[in-house]
């Protein structure tokens, strides 16, 4: 599954038209802290967020994710779409929420990947059933 | 490949350029060849240093030396300086503004996570004075 899949499905806007869309797309990670991305997102990830300043495009590039998506209805200023667009970096805007985009994502790469769950830690027992 | 050396000038609350030397880290180190466990642990560790002059000081300087063995990254400012290093090691504690937090900044995740990436780190500090970090990254194999 590439970026070009999750368009459609996430209803989302392409915002650096000449930036290419076939970057795998492995994983997601929803995070508003950069640290937390720069830590925990993994390559191949969509970094899923809400901020629009230009920082998110170094954090982006460092962890290596497949592209960003903003969500809400932020759009970026255009010097945010130009530095993305140079690096090659997918930004990719949505009316929907980090909710509904995860939640759809993750359909998405369940049906893609069959192994896809095996990524997820496990968590405790549960007590009861 | 024998050594690189790199040196990076960062400017206090400079928002435009930050990342900028990380990013160079990355590529050279990728560019040598470096394992990918070592670009990724380097590069979460330069990123954090930057920023953390970008932030918190009144500017400085980042070095990074590579060796085929060995990854340095010394980030000196000069100042204001950390009053309690075992405090700022706590993660979720920072003392960034409302500001830079809203930017996602802040979260007191900086020396946490250069801890984690670090095969060591030493940190020098005092009030008034500046702050030096220095991290070393080794190869797994290596260690």
């Amino acid at each position: 599954m590439n970026v070009s899949d999750i368009v459609g499905p996430l209803e989302l806007k392409v915002m650096c038209p000449g930036v290419q869309l076939d970057a795998e797309v492995k994983g997601g990670y929803c995070s508003d802290l950069l640290s937390d991305v720069m830590a925990n997102a993994e390559e191949g990830d969509v970094w899923i967020t809400l901020h629009t300043h230009l920082n998110i495009v170094a954090v982006g590039m460092l962890s290596k994710v497949a592209a960003i998506v903003i969500t809400g209805g932020r759009i970026p200023e255009q010097n945010v779409i130009d530095r993305a667009a140079q690096e090659g970096l997918p930004i990719l805007c949505t009316h929907l929420s980090t909710f509904e985009i995860a939640g759809r994502l993750y359909q998405m790469l369940k049906q893609a990947l069959p192994d896809y769950e095996e990524d997820v830690p496990s968590g405790p027992t549960k007590s009861q059933g | 490949m024998t050594r690189i050396d790199l040196e990076f000038t960062i400017d206090a609350l400079d928002f435009v350029h930050a990342g900028e030397a990380a990013s160079r880290v990355k590529r050279t180190l990728e560019h040598v060849g470096m394992e990918r466990e070592v670009v990724r642990r380097a590069s979460i560790a330069a990123y954090e240093a930057e920023m953390n002059i970008v932030i918190h000081s009144v500017g400085g300087t980042m070095k990074v030396t590579i060796l085929p063995d060995c990854v340095e990254i010394v980030a000196t400012d000069r100042g204001p300086g950390i009053e309690d290093i075992d405090l700022a090691m706590q993660e979720g504690y920072s003392t960034a503004p409302p500001h830079i937090r809203e930017m996602g900044f802040g979260a007191g995740m900086g020396l946490p996570n250069m801890k984690r990436c670090a095969d060591d780190i030493r940190i020098e500090s005092a009030p008034g004075r500046g702050t030096t970090v220095r991290v070393i990254i080794r190869p797994r194999h290596a260690a």
